[in-house]
């Protein structure tokens, strides 16, 4: 099954708010068990067959630290 | 009662409601907000009392001018940025002889400045800071047992002798935690002045003014200001000194300046330099018979403050040439060590050939 | 795949410093989207509060000014006035705007001063540690109202954009909130149709943004998000205040 979306989230610039995964229409992002640099558990990218590129995470993401692919 | 761990913002708080400050009227500013945070759960339940976080600095003072007009004890704080805007409401205050205790923890200036504790208010303070030629009563803690016992105090002067009073602490001593004990309870019944504004019952009506379209009755008004000036130079000028006795050099410093100052004349001492400090806790009036009486002996002075200079200022018009003045200074908020005083201490005591 | 989504070009490349779920994050980025699709990067001046968002010179990549509490639109105004080719913006919070700024507020709209006012409502004053703001909600608790706002003693929260609205020289004032994708874009559209507004010389305009503060609201950003839903837009509706403007939403 070929992917429409596609997203990076930068995980030092991540503070681990939640939101994109709050707000994530597929329940593609999830809490990573990682620890950034600043402390932070940052959200990561779980599910890389449902992204439709909706873009709705990088919307919500206060930090700016998510970009999206579609294709 | 027993010692207690408290940070000087709450220490302040805590005297003032024993006091018997009945009002208490404030404005969120770091490095104060503890002491505003501690009125609004302690003050604000009391019977009788009020807190008001203000629309602003400026509301603020003018709602203690309009307590102060009532005969309650009330007090305000802030800190450099928003002192500088209660400037015409202490004016006020002044010229029509109200009671009031406004608290300065100063931080660094000018303009909007920093959140780290600084002095750079000194000339703010001592020279009355708003227009017109008044004064103010500076009172200048460097503990937070002195916070705690200097508020109380204020209260006393200022209903004493019916002028605000200033309490110039700092962001440093209103953070820092420290042993304290409280010698006063809160009054069982709210102290009111008897001189106050409270409708014409049985007596004329009152007017509280500042203006005159007379000049030469403003020029009263100024002359009588400054005649009680002069009582409470003489009765109220406070200053402490530490190993003056045989001091070559003797440290000028107040505040938070005077608990580093005392650090790092301690260490010169054991290294056989013969240094004290005069430490001013009234700044006005300044303890210029005190600068005097010491420089019959002793002709080498080190100011050190935390800003660019200004209590230097004093030292230089009491010494009135008889010694030498020396400055050092740290402005915009940064904390100057004990050692780095004391490498200064040091330098200056052999420059100028002391033994 | 192509990237549909990246940092606007007027936002610089620093990371924020504001707690995680923060609004002012999100302000920031859509008024910058905002700057590059309107090309006003080199026309804007900006003068940011005392407050959390003191810092907005680190983000924003237009010229700024500092301004003393609660003066920003008397700031704006003086900077208008003297050079009228600026696009000019004051960002501002709610103890800064409708606390101790009141008057300079009320004035410049009342003077229909052609500045825009961005004013973010977190019902709190944040930077300084979570004090009762002009628009605290009643029996909200905060630092100053330790037992929660009290009307006998603190009044009610202040509607400062529907007074505003009774000038005759405001002529555009919206509110929306930062708290959801729907609001987010909303709110970019009004901050767009504010800026315009200001490009047309029409007018005063203000955009009032329900913004989230988890760490002085003492939850998690997601249930400060929701918080905004369920009980800020009870007393803070959303939608357009006042709208003389005489035009369709910018497109």
């Amino acid at each position: 099954m070929s992917t429409k979306g596609y997203i990076e989230i930068d995980q030092e610039l991540c503070k681990g708010c939640e939101i994109c995964i709050h707000f994530c229409p597929k329940h593609a992002i999830s809490q990573s068990s990682k620890v950034n640099a600043a402390g932070y558990s940052p959200a990561s990218f779980s599910k890389n067959d449902e992204c439709t590129g909706c873009a709705i995470c990088a919307l919500v993401c206060p930090e700016v630290a998510i970009e999206v692919y579609r294709g | 009662m027993a010692k207690v761990l408290m940070t000087g913002n709450a220490a302040i708080g805590e005297a003032a409601i024993r006091a018997g400050c009945q009002c208490y009227f404030g404005y969120p500013i770091t490095p104060q907000n503890e002491l505003t945070e501690y009125m609004a759960t302690h003050l604000s339940r009391r019977k009788g009392c009020s807190f008001i976080q203000a629309e602003s600095e400026i509301a603020a003072i003018n709602m203690v001018y309009g307590a102060s007009l009532t005969g309650a004890r009330t007090m305000t704080s802030s800190s450099s940025p928003g002192i500088s805007l209660k400037q015409e409401g202490i004016s006020y205050l002044a010229a029509c002889e109200l009671p009031a205790v406004i608290v300065n923890m100063s931080r660094g200036g000018p303009g909007l400045g920093s959140i780290s504790a600084a002095q750079s208010d000194y000339f703010q303070a001592t020279r009355g800071g708003g227009h017109g030629d008044y004064r103010t009563i500076v009172l200048a803690p460097s503990s937070v047992q002195e916070l705690a016992d200097f508020t109380h105090h204020a209260f006393e002067l200022a209903d004493k002798y019916l002028i605000p009073v200033i309490i110039l602490g700092d962001g440093m001593l209103g953070q820092m935690m420290e042993p304290v004990e409280f010698k006063y309870e809160a009054p069982e019944e709210l102290p009111i002045r008897s001189r106050a504004l409270r409708g014409a019952k049985g007596r004329p009506s009152k007017i509280i003014k500042t203006f005159t379209s007379k000049p030469a009755e403003l020029e009263e008004i100024n002359w009588s200001l400054f005649r009680r000036y002069q009582q409470i130079k003489k009765q109220e000028t406070t200053c402490d000194t530490f190993m003056t006795e045989d001091a070559r050099l003797i440290v000028v410093a107040f505040g938070i300046a005077a608990r580093i100052a005392k650090g790092a004349i301690k260490t010169a001492r054991s290294n056989g330099l013969k240094v004290g400090m005069l430490r001013p806790i009234t700044l006005w009036p300044f303890p210029s018979e005190k600068v005097q009486e010491l420089a019959k002996s002793v002709k080498q002075y080190l100011v050190f403050e935390m800003n660019m200079g200004q209590m230097v200022e004093d030292v230089q018009l009491a010494l009135g040439g008889n010694g030498e003045v020396s400055f050092y200074g740290r402005p915009g908020g940064v904390i100057p060590t004990p050692s780095e005083v004391n490498k200064v201490i040091s330098r200056l005591y052999y420059q100028k050939g002391l033994k | 795949m192509e990237k549909i989504y990246t940092r606007p070009k007027s936002l610089k490349k620093a990371a924020f410093h504001y707690c995680p779920g923060c609004g002012h994050s999100i302000v920031h980025r859509i008024i910058c989207e905002v700057i590059d699709e309107l090309n006003l990067q080199e026309r804007v001046i900006g003068i940011p509060p005392p407050g959390c968002s003191v810092f907005a010179y680190h983000y924003f990549d237009v010229d700024m000014a500092e301004s003393a509490h609660g003066r920003g639109a008397a700031v704006a105004t003086g900077i208008k006035r003297a050079y009228p080719e600026a696009i000019v913006f004051t960002y501002q919070g709610d103890g800064d705007l409708a606390a101790i700024g009141t008057a300079e507020t009320i004035h410049a709209a009342n003077r229909g001063e052609r500045i825009t006012a961005i004013f973010i409502n977190n019902a709190v004053y944040g930077m300084t540690g979570g004090q009762m703001a002009p628009t605290t909600l009643l029996e909200q608790k905060t630092t100053t109202t330790p037992y929660g706002r009290d009307i006998k003693l603190e009044g009610y929260p202040i509607k400062i954009s529907e007074m505003l609205a009774l000038t005759k020289g405001a002529v555009y004032i919206e509110r929306t909130a930062a708290n959801s994708p729907a609001n987010i874009r909303k709110t970019k559209k009004a901050i767009r149709k504010a800026f315009q507004t200001q490009i047309d010389d029409l007018g005063f305009s203000l955009v009032e943004i329900l913004s989230p503060c988890p760490t002085n609201w003492r939850m998690t950003p997601i249930e400060a998000w929701q918080w905004i839903d369920k009980v800020m837009t009870k007393e803070y509706p959303l939608g357009i205040i006042k709208d003389i403007t005489g035009k369709q939403d910018a497109d």
